[in-house]
């Protein structure tokens, strides 16, 4: 246990400092961290799910809140819940169905057995419900309803039904632990797959003789692009510097180096080239649950230009990327402000700074904020790891990869 | 790395823009002078000072050097005529004289400026179109008789008002090129032409229909882009990785012309010292703004015709005229004219021609130069006094004022508004590659105003907060659309989608009905990002897949601005062809 403390320490550390930056790199690291986690919780006999689902809400809570604005970890929080009580449903599931060899025909058991498979089946019923509903009275009362018919149940045995169930609820434990890893195993892998799924799509997108424009670098255009050019579709690229980080040059090297004819062009100029531009691909530091797009700063700008010349404006986005939070104000709230160093020298301006006349507000304010919020309706096309959708069917993918219960992080306060 | 092309200067055959003044008068490297002679004649009449010329004069052009034939003997008689012609030229030698490669050609341009001379007056007058005039001359027929009668026309055009220094030349040239001529040709035709030249200064009303811009310089074609280098006095180094989409448009790049020019200073006698010392500052970058632009070249011609004298067998008018427009074909090359730059030469030429024989020379030249302090005082120190008047009403206690790089104009608004002690704050957004707004953002912060800065990506961010934003205008087309830095459109457009109003701010000689594009700067700003370490672009020129675009102005749309605060008025964008009309031609009238 002290290894995954000192782990998940070092974790929240470099989140809070900013080391890691970037949405696939933080979930990537979150899932792993949580996989240890997993691996090395102790879990009770009963109710495991209920007891990995808190030992994950607490560390996760920790998590958001060292840095709120990389919705990748909270993304991949909620995920690894989610499998943790789909893991734990379908074990239910089979766990009535399929004959439980290791149950001693007995009264009691007889009496267990039977009510179990009864209240199973009403848990299962409720958990399928719960997919598609948000929490609400009756599931928190089948849940505990669950909760006490299984305690019910363990209490009622003697010491060999004890021995039998307790070894039949470790191997089920076990299992419930195994299986939640092997699937935190596949969501990692998800996630550092989700280029080479995106970008087999691109050449559905990409046509002969385009020209296409992006802002600042990202990786998954990168894939996108190049994966279109291996296909020989002949295309060029306006990159747009992306000030103040100016990782637009950083993408057009990237791209040169890859054979394909780029322009780079200052940030200002993008509304002079959008008209000669065929399509805007982007990428999203994340897509919130009504469509929105939380994405480097300028873009918000492109995408108002694109909409005045109608030029399609697609947004590559890994699933992982997928908030189940609606915004609310989200250029204030969901951004975050960098050094104003990038800006401005501060010798440049310590001398006039001087002449202050000390009303007590500063003279001199910088703002650099590092994300934009693009609206959805300003986007055309989402292109994820499964397809191309429109932003108004991305809360429909909220349910496939996320439970209603943890979207709220915080743990209820222990009575 | 690709092959240098060649560079690309404004061919003066070619048609141009309406207000950019002409190039250096044509090539001495054609091959057929008389057969250039006519086409000099065509299209330095298009490219002079009248804004409205439509050349058909390329057609006829070729086709006349297609007729070469007969001319060339003709005309080589023509440049066999040497001393006599030659030393009417007087102290003030054209440009080509200097530029072209062999001095034997001379009288030959002069004969050619002569005729442009005449052309110019006459043309510019009535703000006619030499369309007329070359509608006098066949545009289909490659006839030589028929362009010699051109010829002749012009010569004859020269009669009624000029010296007799202007009729010689054309003496000379009509007897000898007109061997088998008809004779009534010419009386007649020119006939066309006196009759336009009493027709007093208002242009006919069929005019009007002609005053439409000439199509631009054809930087594509790389047949006339080869003969204007061999003109070109700077040598422009043809961009390395032009952008394709660009290709109409002169892609060079700066840097190696500077310290060609400033060894040149001294071998270039055409060229006034003064015009010569704002070329190499538009050059270097050290004068910036199209106000300031323009009152710079406008102090640099009024040194020009102080220094100014007639020489003998000429007028002043015309031939100050040519020298101005030589100096302001320098002024090309060194960096294309803004619109208000345009407008001002207009001004002037038209002053120029409005000088009678009566007045002496130095009467002359200090009604022209007291005329261009009026301009200058009018059109831009008190036209901005007034401006900064109307926009000043608009600012209220507790505004939020967002601006774009750095408007001077913009500048004295905020600081009159802060002398009448309106509590606003002001946000400054700034664009790469010349981050010109943290001059302003010294400047502001200096005189203690509550300043946020940040850069134009982050627009949205900071709209919110934004009560009012005030922009400065390079020029505003008729149709209200607004054509200023590269960005405003940006700016703009992130402002409509708030709901918050853009107001325009911009004299009214900056208005101007036609449609121009500045040409694309020095690549090389984007690459150098000042202060870092690493800039990974640094050899964008080796990589063959890579080009850099540095736009340097772009077009805002009209339904972007909410209004436009000139010194006639706060107009909203579609009343500005209303101002063009009314305003426009009064000072041309004066």
């Amino acid at each position: 246990m002290l290894d995954t403390h000192a782990l998940v320490h070092d974790f929240l550390n470099k989140l809070k400092r900013r080391k890691i930056e970037g949405s696939k790199g933080t979930a990537k690291l979150t899932a792993e961290l949580l996989r240890t986690v997993i691996s090395q919780q102790r879990i009770p006999n009963t109710n495991q799910a209920g007891a990995l689902v808190d030992a994950i809400k607490a560390i996760g809570e920790q998590l958001v809140a060292a840095n709120p604005v990389e919705l990748a970890v909270g993304n991949v929080v909620r995920r690894v819940l989610h499998i943790i009580r789909e893991e734990d449903l379908s074990l239910m599931t089979s766990a009535i169905g399929g004959p439980s060899l290791s149950v001693i025909s007995d009264d009691e058991n007889d009496v267990d057995r039977d009510d179990y498979p009864v209240l199973s089946a009403a848990a299962v019923a409720a958990s399928a419900r719960n997919a598609l509903r948000a929490p609400s009275l009756q599931t928190l009362l089948e849940d505990m309803s669950h909760s006490a018919a299984v305690h019910h149940s363990s209490s009622s045995v003697d010491d060999s039904e004890e021995k039998t169930k307790s070894t039949d609820k470790n191997s089920r434990s076990r299992k419930l632990k195994h299986n939640v890893i092997e699937t935190v195993n596949e969501l990692i892998q998800d996630i550092a797959a989700c280029h080479e799924q995106i970008a087999e799509q691109a050449v559905e997108h990409i046509h002969h003789n385009e020209i296409i424009l992006t802002l600042g670098s990202s990786r998954t255009v990168i894939e996108f692009l190049c994966a279109a050019k291996e296909k020989k579709r002949s295309f060029r690229v306006f990159v747009a510097e992306g000030a103040p980080r100016y990782e637009g040059h950083i993408l057009a090297k990237e791209l040169i180096g890859r054979g394909l004819q780029t322009t780079v062009i200052t940030d200002s100029a993008v509304f002079a080239m959008i008209s000669r531009v065929n399509m805007v691909i982007v990428g999203a530091h994340a897509v919130m649950a009504n469509g929105g797009v939380i994405a480097p700063v300028g873009l918000n700008m492109v995408a108002l230009a694109a909409q005045r010349h109608a030029v399609p404006f697609v947004v590559l986005a890994g699933i992982h990327k997928l908030c189940p939070l609606y915004p609310h104000k989200p250029e204030v709230l969901l951004n975050e402000l960098r050094a104003p160093s990038e800006l401005l020298d501060f010798g440049e301006f310590s001398n006039c700074m001087d002449s202050s006349t000390g009303t007590g507000f500063p003279l001199l304010h910088v703002a650099n904020p590092a994300f934009d919020y693009v609206p959805p309706k300003l986007v055309s096309l989402f292109i994820t790891d499964n397809g191309g959708h429109n932003p108004s069917y991305m809360y429909r993918l909220i349910a496939d990869y996320y439970s209603a219960d943890d979207l709220v992080l915080q743990r209820k306060p222990a009575s | 790395m690709e092959p240098r092309r060649p560079s690309r200067v404004i061919d003066p055959k070619v048609r141009k823009v309406g207000f950019f003044t002409p190039g250096p008068p044509p090539d001495r490297t054609r091959s057929g002078p008389a057969a250039t002679t006519p086409t000099r004649n065509q299209s330095p009449v298009s490219n002079s000072l009248s804004p409205v010329m439509i050349p058909p004069a390329r057609h006829a052009s070729d086709n006349l050097s297609r007729a070469v034939g007969m001319p060339v003997p003709v005309a080589s008689q023509l440049h066999a005529h040497p001393p006599a012609d030659s030393l009417q030229v007087g102290s003030y030698t054209p440009s080509d004289s200097v530029i072209s490669a062999s001095p034997t050609r001379s009288p030959s341009s002069r004969i050619g400026l002569d005729g442009e001379f005449s052309e110019d007056s006459i043309n510019w007058m009535k703000r006619s179109n030499s369309g007329r005039i070359s509608a006098a001359r066949p545009t289909g027929g490659p006839d030589l008789k028929q362009s010699v009668e051109a010829l002749i026309n012009v010569a004859e055009g020269n009669k009624p008002g000029t010296t007799s220094g202007m009729s010689a030349p054309a003496q000379t040239s009509k007897p000898v090129n007109k061997p088998n001529q008809k004779k009534d040709g010419p009386p007649m035709v020119s006939s066309t032409i006196v009759p336009e030249r009493k027709g007093g200064d208002k242009p006919p009303e069929k005019d009007r229909k002609k005053d439409m811009p000439p199509p631009r310089m054809q930087f594509d074609d790389k047949s006339r882009v080869e003969k204007a280098k061999k003109r070109s006095v700077t040598k422009q180094t043809e961009a390395r990785n032009r952008v394709e989409l660009f290709r109409h448009l002169p892609q060079y790049e700066r840097g190696n012309q500077l310290s060609d020019l400033e060894s040149k200073f001294f071998q270039l006698d055409h060229v006034h010292p003064a015009v010569y010392k704002v070329g190499l500052q538009f050059l270097a970058g050290d004068i910036m703004w199209s106000n300031t632009r323009c009152i710079a070249m406008l102090q640099a011609f009024q040194k020009v015709i102080e220094d100014y004298s007639t020489p003998s067998e000429k007028t002043l008018a015309r031939d100050l005229t040519s020298k101005i427009n030589s100096s302001v074909s320098f002024l090309i090359e060194c960096r294309p004219l803004s619109i208000s730059m345009g407008n001002a030469i207009r001004f002037l030429k038209s002053r120029i021609a409005k000088i009678t024989l009566a007045q002496t020379e130095s009467e002359a030249k200090t009604f022209l130069c007291s005329d261009i302090d009026r301009y200058i005082n009018e059109k831009i120190v008190l036209a901005d006094k007034v401006i900064v008047r109307h926009a000043v009403t608009k600012i209220r206690d507790g505004d939020v004022l967002l601006t774009y790089g750095s408007s001077s104009l913009v500048e004295m608004i905020l600081l009159h508004a802060h002398e009448l002690r309106r509590q606003f704050r002001v946000v400054v957004v700034d664009s790469r590659p010349n981050l010109e707004g943290q001059q302003l953002l010294r400047r502001l912060v200096e005189k203690g105003f509550s300043c946020t800065y940040t850069h134009i990506n982050a627009v949205s961010y900071i709209m919110h907060e934004v009560t009012r934003i005030f922009l400065g205008a390079a020029s505003v087309l008729s149709n209200g659309t607004v054509y200023s830095t590269v960005g405003t459109a940006c700016i703009a457009m992130v402002a409509h989608a708030h709901h918050v109003p853009v107001l325009i701010c911009c004299e009214s000689y900056k208005f101007h009905e036609r449609v121009q594009l500045d040409s694309i700067c020095n690549p090389d700003a984007i690459a150098k990002v000042p202060g870092r370490t690493n800039n990974c672009l640094d050899d964008w020129a080796g990589k063959e897949n890579l080009q850099l675009l540095n736009l340097a102005y772009d077009v805002t749309p009209s339904d972007y601005v909410s209004m436009i605060v000139t010194e006639h008025g706060m107009i909203p964008p579609t009343s500005v062809p209303v101002i063009v009309r009314e305003y426009g031609r009064e000072h041309l009238l004066i």
